[in-house]
């Protein structure tokens, strides 16, 4: 079947070599670059472990976003429910078998990588949603019957990932999928509806929180409430950017992590050394080439000729916004701290991944933008 | 019915129309976010900049050497000298137990100071250095040097703590320093800004008087530490100033050539130059060791100071009140001469006993010293006379001219233990007891007994102030003290003219040499035979309550009495006789009489004084020049 699809296309290497979106190739590169850099400081300007291994996983999945380039978008458009459903049993089976670490069960030992299928499910649940709304016609979106069965796609893997317990990815899968859903045509009072269920709602969810998620909304909204525990991070995190100042402090010379203040500063706080090293400057050209890379995505569905591309690149690069503002919103102090890495820049091979498939996919539109 | 390729058209539009719709969400959010930004790196800066370094820099401060007290001749009081610590540093240490096992083979280490050890290393982190005995004798020392590869982590270290003179002469005055508590924080803003672990402060004597002068500024190392608190680099080093350095009057063998009279007994001495002030000694005994002090003392030794009747712990010779008895006849006599009530030729005839105001007063001469002139009756010490004197006289003008020559005020200012005395006067008695005053009482004056409080060190002054003229002095015990008393109060004060016709007080000071050196003169067994030693002085004997009739009639000897019963023994001197230079008081508690118990006392240190008083004008001539 993959053959078929690589053999059957119309376009011939070369042209598909052309056919590529050299400044979202760029940016992609660049980013990864910058990663390098920031993880190379967060260990104290040593290249040991996470460096070696952020740059191995790098160019590994740069290649896969470039294979997954090169299928064509009709195949990604038939085989998104076939996607969809191995994930969605990957999530079950990390339920039973998943790998337990510092209290959340999420990853799955797959032998020859630790895999955490939350990540991919951001994903394969806009692929999901864009496909299944692409042979909907429009007047019919807003039926029940078809609000059902895309609403029961989202809630069961947010509801597994939540109770992994991960509440920030699930909110971020929940995120892609609405978007998808609001860019499909959905009216608008159904999501004033559910906002406003959603409301009703808080109540009695509170009462699902563990202790330690309660604490993290608790101490957002007070962090010196407890400023050794829970409120430690987010002080240390505002500390290290405000004390970079325009210029920052310079590469390798960020304080607060070089002396270890900064918690997770591999994984959700990469941005937060970022910024204190390179400062203001520094962390608007990093929010710029996030910009950029959503601009390209954008791009890339508006010259798509088909509702799919469109949806899912449209999707996508919703869904990338969220994970980016929500990252940073977090490390900043605007939102409570919740399990959200900042793609590609944050340590985590999975989430690398679901990037790097995700990119591709829109790549994969790119290419075949006229079919 | 739309067609498809409508229906087509429209979805298209419409994901696009949305797409734009969340696109302008997006840019909101990403301004949003860019202001956030702006607000913490650009204008907030300063506030997070200051905080990053009070996370990354921590400053260790360094206790500062303390100043040095000197005698006169520069010899050292309070030194800082070397003492031997051992120290710990915990994360180093394989197994604490059986570093406490061997410890307790090579040093006094017992199960008390290993719980307090436990106690105190929980609340330190691994790598900071604690201190296991801050005090090790050489021999400990150089065993545990000698046993360092077996009890890894340990550091014996040679550090710099306060030493003072062993035999505690000087402990009363000098006090001693102690580990800061939380008291002296309460009351020291400048202990609340140095506080360093480790820090002493004085607690008692000169040593609390001068403190803040003496402790000198700390040092300091600025370090960077990681989030765990361990230091990284040292970033800056600013080495501490020693504290002030103090020359004291004091002359440290006359002191402890006077502590060693004093032995086991329970009094004061105090030796004065009467024309400087200069305090050259002033001994309380019994005394203590102040070197316990410093790093912490036993219980046991505590308890033992503490419950001694003869309170070791109190400086008598300021601290210490004593009804003056008869020392203080000659300014009973100065002050009746210069109010004219009475002659040197006043008589009076002593019967041993007299009646007065309904009361039967006795002279301490069972006998009676029959008819008396003034020399005679302050040479004999004859109450009799002085009855008559006082109640000529009367109380207040009496007052007046005790006050005047030092008696009832401070005497140094410096310590704080120092107390006032009584004077006691009718409006005294009025004010603080709330009734008339007696007439009786002011015989009871005339003979230093009732009321009258004073301080071994006030009895110096008095008569200090008689021998060198009657002039003004301000006594001192620190040397070039400009820093602590203003000198133009202190210029104007010294040397003011205390007598009003100097013939009255040349008179006091001849009657004394009578009652030393002439027979029947109270203190003539304790004189000086040789010219150079002669001096001049008035024995005291204080009741310290009245005599019965009963005990009387008995004729209780003091030897029989108990001991808190016995009558205080006092002395008064200036010497030498001819051109006077250093006043004396010996002060002993429950010693019986002064002629007996006190003077024999005040004989010895006059020699001593005397012997040096060569060393001590050439030490500094021109002194004697501003006189």
């Amino acid at each position: 079947m993959i053959k078929q699809h690589f053999q059957k296309s119309n376009l011939r290497f070369r042209d598909k070599i052309l056919a590529l979106d050299f400044p979202l190739i760029f940016l992609i590169l660049l980013l990864g670059v910058i990663s390098l850099f920031a993880m190379y400081s967060s260990e104290q300007g040593k290249f040991s472990y996470y460096t070696q291994s952020h740059l191995y996983r790098f160019v590994i999945f740069f290649t896969v976003f470039i294979i997954v380039a090169f299928f064509r978008i009709q195949f990604w458009s038939k085989s998104a429910y076939l996607f969809y459903f191995i994930i969605l049993i990957l999530l079950f089976a990390v339920d039973f078998y998943g790998v337990t670490a510092s209290g959340s069960k999420r990853w799955i030992n797959l032998f020859f990588i630790n895999l955490q299928p939350s990540e991919l499910m951001k994903v394969a649940l806009i692929i999901f949603l864009a496909r299944y709304y692409y042979k909907i016609p429009l007047e019919n979106v807003s039926n029940i019957k078809h609000i059902v069965l895309p609403l029961f796609a989202l809630i069961v893997p947010v509801f597994l990932v939540a109770s992994q317990p991960d509440l920030g990815t699930a909110i971020l899968i929940a995120f892609g999928g609405f978007a998808v859903i609001w860019l499909a045509g959905l009216r608008i009072k159904f999501f004033l509806y559910s906002f406003f269920i959603l409301i009703c709602l808080i109540p009695i969810g509170v009462s699902f929180l563990k202790p330690y998620q309660k604490s993290r909304i608790l101490t957002f909204f007070n962090p010196e409430r407890d400023p050794l525990g829970a409120g430690y991070q987010i002080i240390q995190s505002k500390i290290a950017v405000g004390s970079g100042g325009i210029f920052g402090k310079g590469f390798l010379q960020g304080s607060q992590s070089y002396l270890d203040y900064l918690p997770e500063k591999h994984t959700d706080f990469i941005f937060t050394l970022f910024s204190e090293e390179f400062g203001f400057v520094g962390s608007i050209v990093l929010l710029l080439i996030y910009v950029l890379i959503m601009y390209r995505i954008v791009a890339i569905g508006i010259q798509s000729k088909s509702d799919f591309a469109k949806l899912y690149c449209f999707g996508f690069a919703a869904a990338f916004f969220f994970y980016v503002t929500v990252n940073m919103s977090m490390v900043l102090g605007l939102l409570p701290i919740v399990g959200a890495p900042l793609p590609i820049m944050s340590y985590g091979g999975s989430a690398m991944l679901s990037m790097m498939i995700g990119l591709g996919i829109v790549m994969s539109c790119r290419i075949y933008r006229t079919s | 019915m739309r067609s498809f390729s409508e229906t087509f058209e429209n979805k298209s539009r419409l994901i696009t129309r949305r797409m734009f719709i969340l696109s302008s969400l997006k840019i909101a959010v990403f301004i949003g976010i860019i202001c956030r930004l702006f607000y913490l790196q650009i204008s907030e800066n300063i506030k997070w900049r200051s905080l990053s370094d009070k996370n990354r820099l921590r400053e260790w401060k360094m206790p500062p050497q303390r100043g040095i007290i000197e005698d006169y001749f520069g010899e050292k009081i309070a030194k800082n000298s070397q003492v031997f610590q051992l120290h710990m540093i915990p994360e180093d240490v394989p197994n604490l137990e059986e570093l406490f096992f061997r410890l307790s083979k090579i040093i006094d280490f017992n199960e008390r100071q290993k719980s307090n050890l436990i106690k105190r290393l929980k609340k330190r982190k691994p790598w900071e250095p604690i201190i296991i005995s801050d005090n090790l004798s050489w021999s400990e020392f150089s065993r545990l040097n000698l046993f360092l590869h077996e009890t890894p982590g340990i550091k014996p270290v040679v550090s710099i703590a306060r030493k003072y003179i062993e035999d505690g002469s000087f402990s009363h005055i000098i006090g001693y320093v102690s580990a800061v508590s939380v008291k002296d924080l309460e009351n020291s803003a400048l202990l609340r800004k140095i506080n360093i672990p480790g820090l002493k402060t004085g607690k008692n004597g000169l040593e609390k008087s001068l403190n803040e002068d003496m402790i000198g500024k700390p040092g300091l190392q600025r370090f960077e530490v990681n989030a765990y608190g361990k230091r990284i680099k040292e970033l800056k080093f600013v080495e501490g100033t020693a504290g002030k350095n103090y020359r004291t009057t004091l002359d440290i063998d006359v002191q402890q050539f006077t502590s060693e009279l004093l032995k086991d007994k329970s009094g004061s001495i105090c030796v004065m130059d009467i024309y400087t002030g200069d305090i050259i000694a002033m001994v309380s005994s019994p005394t203590f060791d102040a070197n316990k002090f410093v790093h912490g003392i036993d219980t046991k030794d505590w308890q033992d100071l503490i419950n001694d009747d003869k309170k070791p712990l109190i400086n008598k010779s300021i601290a210490g009140l004593y009804p003056p008895g008869s020392t203080i006849k000659p300014l009973v006599a100065l002050s009746a001469l210069e109010n004219d009530v009475i002659s040197p030729n006043t008589t009076t005839e002593c019967k041993g006993v007299i009646e007065l105001y309904g009361h039967t007063y006795h002279c301490w001469k069972e006998k009676g010293h029959g008819f008396l002139r003034l020399r005679e009756g302050i040479k004999q010490s004859c109450d009799i006379y002085f009855y008559e004197v006082a109640r000529r006289l009367g109380v207040d003008r009496l007052a007046e001219t005790a006050n005047k020559f030092g008696l009832g005020n401070k005497v140094l200012d410096i310590l704080d233990e120092e107390r006032t005395g009584l004077v006691p006067s009718t409006k005294w008695k009025l004010k603080n007891i709330g009734r008339g005053w007696l007439l009786g009482e002011t015989l009871l004056a005339g003979i230093g007994q009732g009321y009258f409080q004073v301080t071994p060190i006030q009895l110096c002054l008095m008569t200090a102030q008689l021998a060198n003229g009657g002039y003004k002095i301000k006594p001192k015990i620190i040397y070039n003290e400009q820093a602590l008393q203003s000198t133009t109060d202190a210029s104007r004060e010294q040397f003011g003219q205390l007598y009003r016709n100097q013939e009255n007080v040349k008179f006091v000071l001849d009657a004394q040499f009578g009652a030393t050196n002439e027979p029947m003169g109270t203190s003539y067994r304790s004189r000086h035979v040789k010219p150079e030693y002669i001096f001049a002085g008035k024995t005291g004997t204080s009741q310290i309550r009245s005599i019965t009739e009963e005990e009387r009639e008995l004729k209780i000897k003091q030897k029989d009495l108990p001991y808190k019963r016995r009558d205080h023994a006092l002395f008064t001197a200036f010497a030498p006789y001819k051109n006077p230079r250093y006043a004396f008081s010996v002060v002993i508690e429950h010693g019986g009489a002064g002629s007996s118990a006190a003077a024999p006392l005040a004989k010895k240190v006059i020699k001593k004084v005397l012997d040096r008083q060569q060393l001590r004008t050439k030490y500094q001539p021109d002194l004697f020049q501003e006189v």
